[in-house]
């Protein structure tokens, strides 16, 4: 893994010179506070990934799951300069290419982990690194889940190991509002600004249900009720949309004279209603989940999709019309009351009803097998009758987690000008035995199961005990 | 107007199916889980609720009910360990758990089996993942701050529809050492192989002065007295004890006191027990594991690894898989086993994780966990690689009853399997 720290210690040395010239720039004196305007500056913390080297790549003879849908035999899946540049059945490769004999295996899109905690919730889980839930209050729209990823997590690469290459992190959800997700490429980094997904649209946490009204009603603070969550919502979305009144008044009166005074949790929500962030909600029942669609037209937002969400398959047709995403398990139901109604199809007749379904993990064991958990899914469709190919169900974990994190036109599929983000596996991917051979982010190489160079580990882990393997 | 049919189905079955009834399975790719091993194609008969005969030469008893199994795969049914099935509903509803206990003079003496609910709506759903039998076991509801050592005492159950589950009460009884032992004897380690110590030196004198404690002449011990009798069989190497034990040298530790105090133990976790094989193999003592605990979660887990089912496997020691989770996604622990498989454990040592392992370790393994001559027929068909998630178990046979193939959410998927109906789902009964 020797290019990866170079590249990292280049990019870091880079980035120190450019905040020296700065300084030293800046010789007369400065105004006395940033200027106050949140869209003058919305990324304050930039991106630093940059893809690592690549050689152009041709995958030849594998059975690809497009991530479309589609299953082609006999592929070739060609990549270069990080991006899909041809998939198709026995094309040939053009002089140049690093071939990679794939016959027998399968070649998919990375998988998309829709609902994450990596890095925010680390291993090991002791609380001086539990930094997933600001739970100090029901709104806390304004803090990033990105401040609390811990890079060193050694999960990403247990994840990565199971074909993860990207993923979106969220903060817990004992809040109404519990903050900013963020969206990450897996790639080993010293910073979270290192494997940030560059443009990735911000994700804002909401949560239904049983979480709040618990964590605060045993404080003896609101919400202690479901209509106290509503009520909570309801305020905050008024709230949000005056702020966003003022500073479109005072920007549309050229920003002369003061300025209206600038609030980090309202900037969030109203970047929701001016559709620049994704709402990312955690609900689990059919009834809370028509009335969250409500607030929304009230407040005229959309709804990126419900996450968890069990009952999703009693309104799977008003999800699929109002065209919101459903992440789910396939096995996870019946932990607590509001999951009582989880069934195995969940995702199977989300989809079968024209919806957009979505296996997430929401836990670091189960992302290493997400592949393993669609099959599950699936496999409790077909139980049912519904018919549903193995190339249909891959979009569960690929395609569809990418429409919802509003990546879908970069990564998600083998679509030539795609991101190449590919996996290769010993075997179809829906079975037990498939294990992830080699998986690329970009283009490039960033894990081999053959070659103990090619296998990132943290730093948290650079003294374990010897011969494990992973 | 379904649940009203199927307890007609159910009790059908439990007045006829046990008694004279003699089925026969034939065309079955059996993985036997005992010596003989993996059969291509054979027949299995079941009479009276035992396997009358198992092979490939074996004669189809006239007037038998022939169940074709079409080369599918057939097993014995799996047996779940670490399980709260029976006792957790729903665990966050508090009320509904009945898995562990919070009183200051209960612990050892805890016994699940009283708890166990035989029409619990999570046991239906474990059986369709082809459980049959199960350990249930204790665990701690205090919090950690509960200065006493144990747990409680496991049960065996069997996951066959009816009105009565528990096989063997008092099957095992529940200990932690490591951090959450440390947490129950003032903080550290040091202090609970002490108290623990103490503790069995008061069980062992108990046991032989009751008479001058029962008349207040002794001095007064730790332990209540439920307590002290439930720990007697467990000094007397009688009773399992079920160590939940982590760390290398926390395995050592374990391994040290149950030679100088003759337990009997069982590892359970045992994450880093891959470093600690040939010890544990040489001790014969055997372990509960779950497949898929790779994450250095604590430090006492940091060499967790995919690797360490097969690698104690290898080391000689007896594996039992033991699914995290125990009850709703028990069923999940057959596709555990395929990833262990995945991380090299021969497949047949995976099935013997899921069968005869558990069934063995447990003192149950002369009634189930194989698929010989004279066992009780738990027997599971399967549409293929029990190991796969696409694979589903196709029937179910407990005491060589055919189970119902339903389960709550079963019903719940049909309910909603189409919407928009004229009338609410509600009515759909």
């Amino acid at each position: 893994m020797l290019f990866v720290r170079k590249l990292v210690a280049i990019s870091a040395a880079i980035s120190l010179l450019s905040a020296c010239a700065t300084t030293q720039d800046d010789a007369a004196p400065k105004p006395a506070g940033p200027n106050l305007d949140p869209q003058v500056d919305s990324n304050p913390f930039p991106s630093t990934y940059k893809p690592f080297p690549s050689v152009p790549t041709a995958f030849v003879g594998a059975t690809v799951f497009t991530g479309t849908g589609q299953k082609i035999d006999k592929a070739t899946v060609l990549m270069r300069d990080g991006k899909v540049e041809a998939v198709g059945a026995n094309l040939p490769v053009p002089a140049g290419y690093r071939a990679i004999d794939a016959r027998g295996k399968y070649v998919t899109p990375g998988i998309i982990d829709a609902h994450s905690h990596l890095g925010v919730y680390p291993q090991p889980g002791v609380d001086a690194v539990s930094d997933g839930n600001e739970a100090t209050s029901p709104n806390t729209a304004q803090v990033w889940a990105e401040h609390s990823v811990w890079p060193q997590d050694e999960s990403f690469n247990a994840v990565r190991r199971g074909g993860v290459t990207s993923m979106m992190i969220l903060p817990g959800s004992a809040n109404l509002f519990g903050g900013r997700s963020v969206t990450v490429k897996n790639v080993p980094s010293t910073t979270m600004q290192g494997m940030k997904f560059p443009d990735a649209p911000y994700g804002l946490k909401m949560a239904c249900g049983e979480n709040p009204k618990r964590v605060y009603g045993s404080k003896g603070a609101p919400p202690s009720t479901r209509m106290g969550n509503v009520a909570g919502y309801r305020a905050a979305w008024l709230e949000a949309a005056q702020y966003a009144r003022k500073w479109d008044a005072y920007r549309a009166g050229g920003s002369k004279g003061e300025a209206p005074p600038r609030d980090l949790k309202l900037d969030t929500l109203a970047g929701v209603l001016k559709g620049e962030i994704l709402v990312q909600n955690h609900c689990y029942r059919a009834d809370e989940m028509a009335v969250m669609i409500d607030i929304s037209k009230e407040f005229g937002y959309k709804i990126s999709a419900f996450h968890h969400a069990s009952e999703a398959y009693k309104i799977a047709d008003i999800l699929a019309k109002e065209g919101i995403c459903v992440a789910t398990w396939a096995g996870w139901w019946g932990f607590k009351m509001e999951s009582i109604d989880g069934v195995a199809a969940n995702a199977a007749l989300v989809h079968a009803a024209g919806g957009c379904a979505v296996i997430h993990s929401d836990d670091p064991v189960l992302a290493q097998r997400l592949n393993q958990e669609a099959a599950a899914a699936l496999a409790a469709g077909r139980k049912i009758g519904l018919n549903i190919s193995d190339a249909e169900a891959f979009k569960w974990i690929t395609s569809n987690p990418a429409k919802m994190l509003g990546m879908l036109s970069r990564t998600g599929t083998l679509e030539p000008g795609k991101m190449a983000d590919v996996v290769l596996w010993t075997a179809n991917p829906l079975s037990v035995y498939a294990l992830a051979e080699s998986v690329y982010i970009d283009g490039a190489l960033i894990y081999d199961r053959s070659n103990k160079n090619l296998q990132p580990k943290s730093d948290f882990m650079i003294d374990r005990k010897a011969g494990g393997t992973e | 107007m379904r649940r009203y049919t199927l307890a007609i189905f159910t009790a059908t079955l439990l007045s006829s199916g046990a008694t004279a009834d003699t089925s026969a399975i034939t065309n079955a790719h059996i993985f036997t889980s005992a010596r003989a091993g993996e059969i291509q194609s054979g027949t299995i008969v079941i009479s009276d609720g035992r396997i009358a005969a198992v092979g490939t030469n074996v004669a189809v008893p006239k007037g038998a009910t022939i169940i074709d199994a079409k080369g599918g795969v057939v097993t014995p049914g799996l047996y779940a360990t670490g399980s709260n099935l029976g006792v957790v509903e729903i665990e966050l509803v508090k009320q509904t758990n009945d898995n562990a206990n919070s009183s200051q003079t209960l612990s050892a003496a805890f016994d699940i089996s009283y708890g166990i609910d035989p029409d619990s709506m999570v046991i239906p759903v474990a059986r369709l993942g082809g459980i049959t039998r199960a350990l249930v076991t204790p665990v701690f509801g205090d919090g950690g701050e509960r200065e006493l050592l144990f747990a409680g005492q496991a049960a065996i159950i069997t996951l066959r529809a009816g009105n009565s589950a528990v096989v063997k009460p008092k099957a095992a009884m529940v200990l932690e050492l490591g951090e959450a032992g440390a947490g129950r004897a003032g903080g550290a380690r040091g202090s609970t192989i002490t108290a623990l110590k103490a503790d069995l030196d008061d069980v062992k004198w108990f046991a032989s002065h009751r008479r001058s404690f029962n008349d207040g002449s002794t001095r007064e011990l730790r332990l209540s007295k439920p307590d002290l009798e439930a720990l007697i069989p467990v000094v007397q190497g009688k009773m399992k004890l079920i160590v939940g034990v982590h760390r290398a040298s926390d395995i050592r530790e374990a391994l040290k006191l149950a030679r100088e105090y003759h337990l009997n133990i069982v590892i359970s976790g045992a994450e880093e027990g891959w470093l600690v094989a040939d010890e544990l193999a040489r001790a014969h003592v055997p372990v509960m594991l779950n497949a898929t605990t790779n994450l250095p979660g604590s430090f006492e887990t940091r060499a967790a690894t995919m690797d360490n089912a097969a690698r104690l496997d290898a080391a000689g020691v007896t594996v039992s898989f033991a699914n995290g989770d125990g009850g709703h996604r028990a069923r999940e622990s057959r596709y555990n086993a395929g990833n262990a498989v995945a991380h090299g454990l021969p497949y047949a040592r995976a099935i013997a994780a899921l069968t005869i392992n558990p069934a063995t370790t447990f003192g149950d393994g002369r009634n189930v966990g194989s698929i010989e001559r004279g066992k009780q027929a738990d027997i599971v068909i399967w549409s293929g690689d029990p190991l796969e998630p696409l694979s589903d178990a196709t029937t179910i046979f407990i005491a060589g009853e055919r189970q119902p193939m339903t389960s709550r959410p079963d019903e719940l998927t049909e309910r909603y399997r189409t919407l928009n109906g004229p009338l609410p789902p509600a009515y759909k009964n």
